[in-house]
Formats: C-alpha cells, structure tokens, sequence
C-alpha cells in the first residue's frame, strides 16, 4: 500500500447559514481546498461527499455537490457513518489513494441542518440508533443517549456537573479565537450551571448546536504530494470501530469501546504507547458532541487514567501549554457540529495546527509533529480514530 | 415549553401566511426569522409512516397482551437476545426459545428527558433508564416511579407491563422495586 497526504484544505464557515444551499456550502469548502493544493477540477480522480442528511432536501448530495463543483463525470459517493461521516469519507479517499486506484481524491464533508426546523431535527436524530426499541417506544433524544453516560460516570466517579461544564468553557474559549466558528462569545461556569436541562444531567450548554457547515479536504499520493506541497500532512493511521446499534446491548457506561478499539488499532500502527499516549501527540482533535463524550474521549484515548478525564478537564490541561491541547478550534461544542462536515473539519484543523498556520492564540506548540482526531458517529456506534503527521514513515518501537 | 397543541397551531398558522403570501407575490419565499435572508418554503409535503414486519417476533407482542415479557435464548449457546430476535447470529440458526422474563434487575444508568421530540409532547417528561436484569441482559424502557429523586444507579428494579396512554398500546417499564 501507498501512502497518502493532505495537500489542500477548505472549510466554510460554521454556524446558520440561511443564505446558502448544500452545494452552496461545500463549493466554499472545495474551492478553498482546491486553490490551496493547486490543483483544478480535472485532477480529482475520485469524489466521496460525507452526508448524513434527512434534514435538508437533496437525497443525492453527492451527485449534487459534484455538479455545482464542476466536478463531473469524476467517480463519486456518499457515505454516512452519522457524526463519523466526515472520517469516513477521508477514509474512502485516502484508501482510493493509498490502494493506487486515484492519485487525487477528494473528501468533503457537508450538513445543511437548518434546512429544517428544530422541532424536525430533534425528531430525527432521536431515530440515531435502534430505532424501534429506543426511539418508537421511548422517544430518546440525542442528548438523551449521551446523557445516560453522563449519569453512570458521575455516580460512578463522583464527577459534578460543573466538571462537565469546564469542557464546555474551554471550548467556548477557543471558538471564540476561531473566526469560522458557530459561537463567538466566551462562556463561564455560571453560565453553563443556569442553562436549563436538555436530558438530566445534561443542560442546554453541555450540548454542541445545530450547524451548517462544510470542509474538504485534496487526498494525494506519494509521488503527487511531492510535487504539489512542501509540507504534505501525511494520513499515517487510522483505526475503526462500530459499536452496537440499541445501547442497552452494551457492558457499561463509562467508556465507548469502539474509540478504545480505534485508538488501540491506530496507535498500534504507529507503535504509540496507549498509556502515555498523550505524550506523543503535540494536540488533538475530539468529538465533544456533549460535555460528557469529550471527558470520555481523553480516557478512552488514553490521555489520562480511568475515571481522571474530568479531573483533566477541572485543571485545565487540556488548553493549550497543558498536558495535551484538545479542540483548539472550539470543538463540537462551540465551532459547531454540522454532522458529516465534522470528520473533515478535524482533519482541516489539525493540517492547519502541524502546518503551523493557525494565530498563536490557538496554535499548538509543534514539536513532534503528531496529532490525533478523535470522531464518533451516533453515540458510540461508528468510531474512528485517525493519525495525522509531519513524517510519513515516523514509527515508535 | 410551549405544548404540543399550542405548537401545531403555530405551524398551521405559519403555513397559512405562506399560502397567502404566495398567492399574492406569486412565490413562497420569506426572510429567514434571524437574518432576513430570503427563504423559499417547500410547497411539497412529505408524510412518513413506517411500515414494520413483526411476524418473527410476534410472540413478544402476544406476551404483552398477557402481561409478560419475553426475551429469545440460544438453546445451543446459552445466549440471551433482548430485544428478542429470531435469528441466532452466534450458531447461525433459527432455533432460539422463547422465555419470560423474571423481571429483576439493577439499575444501570437513566436519563429524564426535559426537550421532547415532537411525537412524544403530549407525555409528561419521562425518565429513560437501562437495567441489567437478573437473567444478565440489559433492558432500555421508561422507569415509573413517584419518587423520581430517589432514582440512583444500583439501585433494584422490576419490569412491568402497562398500557401506555393515552394511545393505550401495551409496553413494559421498570419500577423501584418494593423492598421485601
Ligand atoms: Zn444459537
């Protein structure tokens, strides 16, 4: 197998857009990514468009995004692994690259959320899961899900709702640093405390927003990269996971073990050791869709122990200078979640932090070159854990 | 919270003011509520109601109606399937039995619902909980109780069947337990 490379990124801005339709949107991300590789429309030898979709109008996004974008006749799918849509479709790519069948792909991620109303949206993304058992019965939220995870972490580790609302503080800060981000305000404990409860434990503020967006990324090979780009960002591992469709099919609450399969597949790819994991990596990206899932994530990433991820969050280690910088963009929770634009945007971010591009206020100390995104889809049931990295070959022993 | 009611009367009257206002301009378009962006509403309506084959589980539903909730088991295997499925992927067979549930269980973790979706406005808010039943399955249902501050993880449970209403379909729920 070959290696592959990101060698041009796009992202549009996140946040509502009522002035633009989906193709709309992702042309702002395909344009962009398209001029930053240097690279036209006749180059892409492949096209794979992350949509989660049901909200917004177009039942075939790809074919419709491929046409906007002038990329036609070029090869193209739409794939859906929910939130994980995005990592999907840079999976998609990247194979075709790596496997020789493209020397250029192209990844897009796009959402178009608010092409329906709230009341629509909330009565469809509680079917994200086993739909007749936990949805036509029990009428389960998003928030919902991630809640029950919520709850069986605090009793079991005596986390606090203020320890969750740390996450949500910090990403606040940083969003507000990231002009592409949904939200552009700091936000403080307090705040967080008074918002009112989605899904017990988890309030208004513990909940990433209803978001627009679209982010693409040109996937090259080797021998493409080189010629295109002095600094190629390398895909150097990636490792998936699926979790069980209906929740209560699952052991326990307190970690979603197919991130713990991703990231073990991934670092293992790598040589990475889980339990010093953060040490390898300069900053990471993670899918902080709640409050909760983001503390989760540092645990089942292997940043800190067990049952210490909200200690983490409560000390600030995870800003940038602490142990290890997570979602220096704002995160789920505050650069917005726009479902399927999601995966790409990680990847977008962390080319953009070991490119050294991002203003100081949020770019992460590059030393070793190393960064991790961490993305699930629905509430633990796609996960993918992917490597991104200076050196193509780097390899711990 | 605005109730259900209240919220199809809204959305009735909305659509009105499109009809309306297409008549008279001629295009149904209107400036989005937060930015004025020009919006153009979908004449076309969708209506979904799904259509969902329960045969091979039918004996589950046969079981509510008398009270009883029914799980499949491997008779080769020994595995439990809950929600009850009439395939066993680990043998690959379709052999599995049907067995009543003994309706003991811990609680795991739970969840009150507070921002409904749509469809499920016209209950009071609900608590969702998970369980770990005596059997060793899980079961995700509504938990039921007065005391709805004294719901803990660990804490002991039973399955019960009611109709719920006001549709009065027949569904299974957890309570407290009663101490014995
Ligand atoms: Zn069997």
């Amino acid at each position: 197998m070959g290696h592959a490379a990101i060698v041009g990124i796009g992202h549009s801005r996140f946040g509502r857009a009522p002035d633009k339709q989906l193709h709309e949107l992702a042309w702002q991300a395909i344009r962009q990514a398209l001029q930053d590789a240097g690279v036209t429309q006749r180059d892409i030898q492949f096209l794979v468009v992350g949509n989660a979709g049901g909200w917004s109008s177009e039942l075939l996004p790809a074919v419709v995004v491929g046409e906007y974008a002038g990329l036609t006749p070029v090869g193209s799918m739409r794939v859906e692994a929910a939130c994980a849509s995005g990592s999907a479709a840079l999976r998609a790519a990247a194979t075709a690259v790596e496997s020789g069948k493209a020397d250029i792909a192209l990844a897009v991620g796009v959402e178009k959320m608010t092409e329906s109303t709230t009341m629509q949206i909330v009565e469809m993304i509680g079917r994200a899961g086993s739909f007749f058992w936990e949805f036509e019965h029990f009428g389960l939220t998003f928030p919902g899900y991630y809640a029950m995870y919520a709850t069986a972490y605090m009793h079991e580790y005596r986390a606090k709702e203020e320890d969750l609302a740390a996450v949500a503080v910090k990403n606040h800060y940083y969003a507000s640093l990231n002009p592409y981000a949904h939200f552009q305000k700091q936000i403080t404990i307090e705040d967080v405390m008074k918002s009112r409860y989605v899904a017990w434990p988890l309030k208004l503020y513990d909940c990433s927003p209803q978001t627009d967006g679209a982010a693409a990324v040109v996937v090259a090979s080797e021998e493409m990269a080189k010629k295109l780009t002095d600094t190629p960002i390398w895909i150097r591992a990636q490792g998936v996971a699926t979790g069980t469709a209906n929740l209560s099919k699952r052991d326990n609450f307190l970690s979603l073990e197919p991130a713990v399969l991703a990231a073990e597949q991934a670092y293992k790819q790598v040589g990475i050791e889980r339990s010093q994991s953060y040490k390898y990596f300069d900053v990471a990206e993670v899918h902080d869709c709640f409050t909760i899932a983001e503390i989760i994530a540092y645990e089942d990433l292997g940043f800190v122990e067990r049952g210490q991820g909200y200690a983490l969050a409560r000390e600030g280690e995870t800003y940038k200078g602490g142990r290890i910088p997570v979602n220096l963009d704002g995160g789920l929770k505050a650069k917005g979640h726009p479902i399927a634009a999601t995966g790409v945007s990680m990847a977008v971010e962390l080319t953009k932090q070991l490119r050294q591009q991002n203003p100081e206020s949020r770019q992460a100390d590059i030393k070793k070159g190393l960064a991790v995104a961490h993305n699930i889809g629905g509430t633990g049931h796609y996960a993918y854990v992917t490597i991104f990295s200076l050196n193509k070959d780097v390899r711990f022993t | 919270m605005s109730s259900k009611e209240e919220i199809e009367r809204m959305v009735n009257q909305w659509l009105r003011f499109v009809e309306e206002l297409m008549r008279n301009e001629g295009l149904p378009i209107v400036p989005d509520e937060k930015t004025g962006d020009p919006i153009w509403v979908d004449v076309r309506d969708m209506r979904f109601k799904y259509l969902i084959p329960v045969k091979r589980i039918k004996k589950f539903f046969d079981g509510l109606r008398e009270g009883k909730v029914y799980a499949t088991k491997c008779p080769v295997k020994g595995i439990y399937y809950f929600p009850p499925q009439a395939d066993c992927p680990a043998c690959m067979d379709e052999n599995v039995e049907w067995v009543e549930i003994k309706g003991e269980g811990e609680l795991i973790t739970f969840t009150k619902i507070f921002i409904k979706p749509f469809s499920f406005m016209h209950y009071p808010d609900y608590i969702v909980a998970i369980a770990r039943m005596d059997e060793g399955f899980n079961i995700l249902c509504w938990l039921s109780t007065d005391n709805p501050e004294e719901v803990k993880p660990g804490m002991r449970v039973k399955l019960v069947v009611k109709r719920r209403e006001p549709e009065g379909f027949f569904s299974y729920y957890l309570e407290p337990s009663t101490p014995s």
